[in-house]
């Protein structure tokens, strides 16, 4: 606990004049879950892909466990990504390859680093689907062939199975009905927990961020706003972007 | 365990003009360990947003608060995250929980967040739940369909489950009946035995004359009022 | 003879190509790119194979054919054709004999000796290419040794049929770096890619890459460690010769479910059966 995971500083990614995302600046602390919120537009998906490598951004420093993210060779790069880094994609396919099983898409980041026993992987493969949920008996199946809330968590369990220490979400339950998202919140919220995951979890559902997150970054035109504790932001905000998205939350 | 100086607080509406309103001014107190203090005055006066404060969920303008040494006023959040985790146990008035996830869970969590096993972790919260009458049928359902009064409980528990060092209390004996009021005070008495500092707001003045040792009047710490 | 340039092609073209020969020589199991050129014939009948042959060919070179094996199916007669007009060498139908020996699916069952070229002819050179189509993203994870797709693609094998299924296009590993496609040869014919005295060639005319494995390479067929890499063949005998480690082809020989198993290496079975090896049939088909 002695030093960030993750250190981000003066970050700056540029579409021609227009900005993606400029001047954001956070550390990530091992163990902690980061909500980034704002509108469609507000540059919280461009940071989440410069943060994870898939954009380079154009100004500014990424440091992960010490380590220059930004100078690294792409080589290293890649294998953080498939070994301590994670990657929940919005929608599952994208994050899920459809044309294997299930247990093949778990058993992937397992082979991709070297694995090479059929049996202790698919044993492995087992255990994932147990823990997200998913009965044994799917494992053979096409993710193609489950619903849309298995498919989320199919590609929860194809991420963490390598015990990754940082994990990039990018609205992990949107298109999802209110029920499947509350069971996936549930699910995320031990499994953060038991593997004391860190967690940069981008949405615009406050719902999510106040039961998953512990701080909050509240982004508006590229800029973060306003960053703080989860329930201090939401039920205190400072800014008046903040206020606005708060207060325009409907409630039930 | 608990010390307040010279706080401060206003809200600035800046959807409605930039409305500034100050609702608190020079708030001072201090809880010490073993200690039981209420908070008193009006609806409205500030006691709720005083709690908030003290708890972190509510920014401070100025001033200080020190939980057990820790400076609140400014602190970066993952202080006031990791004090709310060992230090500063919370009672609400609202119930703010996972569809889902089964009452003695939900209970377990504090526990879990600090690294108890999951087993330790649940024998601690049913034994809670017992004593706090919630018929053991319900232990494995979620808390969102409970009533009023057994979600209330079911936010005592998670309160009591860890012994705090520091407690903060929000009407914690509100839509509670007799039998379960005594359980309520019961807690409190054996927290304050075991020397932790408890801060409260209490409606019900039988409650908070069985354990309250002072009272603090809130209303001294409204602007315009105090003026 | 006249009318065609030695072996078809231009000089400049022979030349091209076999630049990019010796760079895929130079790093055994990369693919190359190459300006494959039209032939006169259609692409899947080896005209990667057919430029690669027409680059190496000397006057003096002796030449063999063969498609699954066998120098007298049409592809094999039509390639050899062809080149016995537009580069007027000897052919040959003798393993041993020949110098360079253009294949389709099988490697020949007599050792490949030093100072041999066997060429292959791929249709999708790309081992990747099932599991990931996008061909901006294999030549990335062939750069970064990515290589943990191909045994999700050997544990979908196993998942679905109890083993690795595969049984022909069994990908390999070069020297412990690239991940190959070895063209679509049984894998029982894996084995003899590794540690060959002779030059390796693959060329892909369609797909327009072309790679090789330089004599003496170490190729390792890829599995896991409780499913092994076997080299398996019908379990039986030449029917025709009795060879009874030979790759065999199975023939349908009338509609009451008689069957017969032979050499799919039609040069193989025939030297055995003039040294006087017998099998099972041999009276009947002789």
């Amino acid at each position: 606990m002695t030093a960030p995971i993750l250190s981000v500083q003066h970050l700056e990614r540029r579409y021609g004049a227009r900005i993606g995302c400029t001047d954001v600046s956070f550390d990530l602390w091992p163990g902690e879950v980061l909500g980034i919120v704002g509108e469609s537009g507000s540059g919280k998906s461009t940071l989440l892909s410069c943060l994870a490598g898939h954009q380079r951004p154009d100004a500014g420093t990424v440091t992960y466990d010490g380590r220059d993210v930004l100078a690294m060779a792409e080589t290293e790069r890649r294998r953080l990504a498939r070994t301590e880094w994670a990657y929940v994609h919005q929608h599952a396919r994208d994050g899920l390859r459809m044309g294997v099983s299930a247990g093949a898409n778990v058993g992937e980041r397992l082979m991709a680093v070297g694995q090479r026993h059929y049996g202790d992987i698919r044993a492995a493969a087992v255990d994932w689907l147990d823990r997200v949920e998913i009965a044994e008996d799917r494992v053979d199946d096409r993710p193609s062939a489950f619903s849309g809330g298995m498919q989320q968590r199919l590609q929860i369990a194809r991420n963490l199975v390598t015990g990754p220490r940082l994990v990039f979400m990018d609205e992990p339950t949107g298109g999802l009905d209110v029920s499947v998202q509350a069971r996936l919140l549930d699910l995320l919220r031990g499994l953060v927990r038991d593997m004391g995951l860190s967690v940069v979890i981008v949405t615009h559902d406050l719902a999510v961020v106040r039961l998953l997150a512990d701080r909050l970054m509240v982004m508006k035109s590229g800029r973060v706003v306003e960053q703080g504790l989860t329930d201090q932001v939401l039920d205190d905000p400072q800014h008046a972007y903040t206020q606005l998205l708060v207060s325009s939350v409907l409630q039930v | 365990m608990i010390q307040v100086d010279n706080l401060s607080k206003s809200f600035t509406l800046h959807n409605q003009g930039g409305t500034v309103i100050p609702v608190m001014a020079g708030a001072a107190l201090h809880v010490d360990p073993g200690e039981c203090v209420g908070l008193v005055g009006q609806s409205g006066a500030g006691k709720s947003t005083l709690m908030r404060m003290i708890q972190g969920n509510y920014l401070a303008g100025g001033g200080s608060i020190r939980i057990a040494g820790t400076e609140l006023v400014g602190a970066a959040p993952r202080t006031v995250t990791a004090l709310r985790r060992g230090t500063l146990g919370h009672v609400s008035q609202f119930l703010r929980v996972l569809p889902r996830v089964p009452a003695v869970d939900v209970v377990a969590e504090p526990l879990r967040a600090l690294g108890v096993a999951q087993a330790l972790a649940r024998e601690r919260a049913e034994c809670l739940l017992w004593r706090l009458n919630i018929p053991r049928r319900l232990w494995g359902l979620s808390p969102t369909t409970f009533s009023g009064g057994e979600q209330q409980r079911i936010n005592i528990a998670r309160g009591f489950v860890h012994p705090y060092p520091v407690l903060l209390l929000d009407e914690p004996t509100a839509s509670l009946d007799a039998a379960n009021r005594q359980v309520v005070l019961s807690l409190i008495a054996e927290a304050k035995a075991r020397g932790a500092a408890i801060l409260g707001i209490f409606h019900d003045a039988e409650a908070r004359d069985a354990v309250c040792d002072r009272l603090v009047d809130v209303t001294g710490f409204t602007p315009g009022r105090a003026a | 003879m006249s009318e065609y340039n030695f072996a078809y092609l231009d000089e400049q073209t022979k030349r091209m190509i076999r630049r990019a020969i010796l760079k895929a020589l130079a790093i055994p199991g990369y693919q190359v790119p190459f300006a494959s050129r039209e032939m006169p014939m259609p692409y899947g009948w080896g005209t990667g194979g057919v430029q690669l042959t027409a680059a190496c060919l000397t006057p003096d070179d002796r030449l063999k054919v063969i498609d699954q094996g066998a120098d007298d199916t049409t592809n094999a007669v039509s390639i050899r054709k062809f080149f016995q007009r537009t580069a007027g060498v000897t052919v040959t139908t003798a393993t041993t004999d020949a110098t360079l020996i253009q294949t389709r699916h099988r490697i020949p069952e007599t050792p490949l000796t030093q100072g041999q070229i066997l060429v292959y002819q791929v249709p999708i050179p790309e081992p990747l290419r099932f599991l990931e189509p996008r061909e901006t993203e294999t030549r990335k994870m062939h750069e970064l040794e990515e290589y943990g797709l191909m045994h999700v693609k050997l544990y979908e094998d196993i998942a679905r049929h109890g083993q690795i299924a595969t049984s022909y296009a069994y990908p390999v590993k070069v020297e412990g770096r690239y991940v190959m496609d070895p063209s679509p040869i049984p894998k029982f014919d894996n084995p003899k890619l590794s540690d060959s005295p002779a030059i390796q060639l693959f060329g892909a005319g369609r797909e327009q890459r072309i790679y090789a494995l330089p004599p003496h390479t170490h190729v390792v067929s890829l599995d896991f460690d409780d499913h092994p890499f076997r080299a398996t063949k019908a379990d039986h005998a030449c029917d025709l010769c009795g060879a009874d480690a030979s790759y065999l082809d199975e023939v349908v020989t009338d509609d009451a479910g008689g069957r017969m198993f032979v050499c799919s290496d039609t040069d193989f079975c025939t030297a055995r059966v003039a040294a006087g090896h017998k099998g099972r049939l041999a009276a009947e088909a002789a």
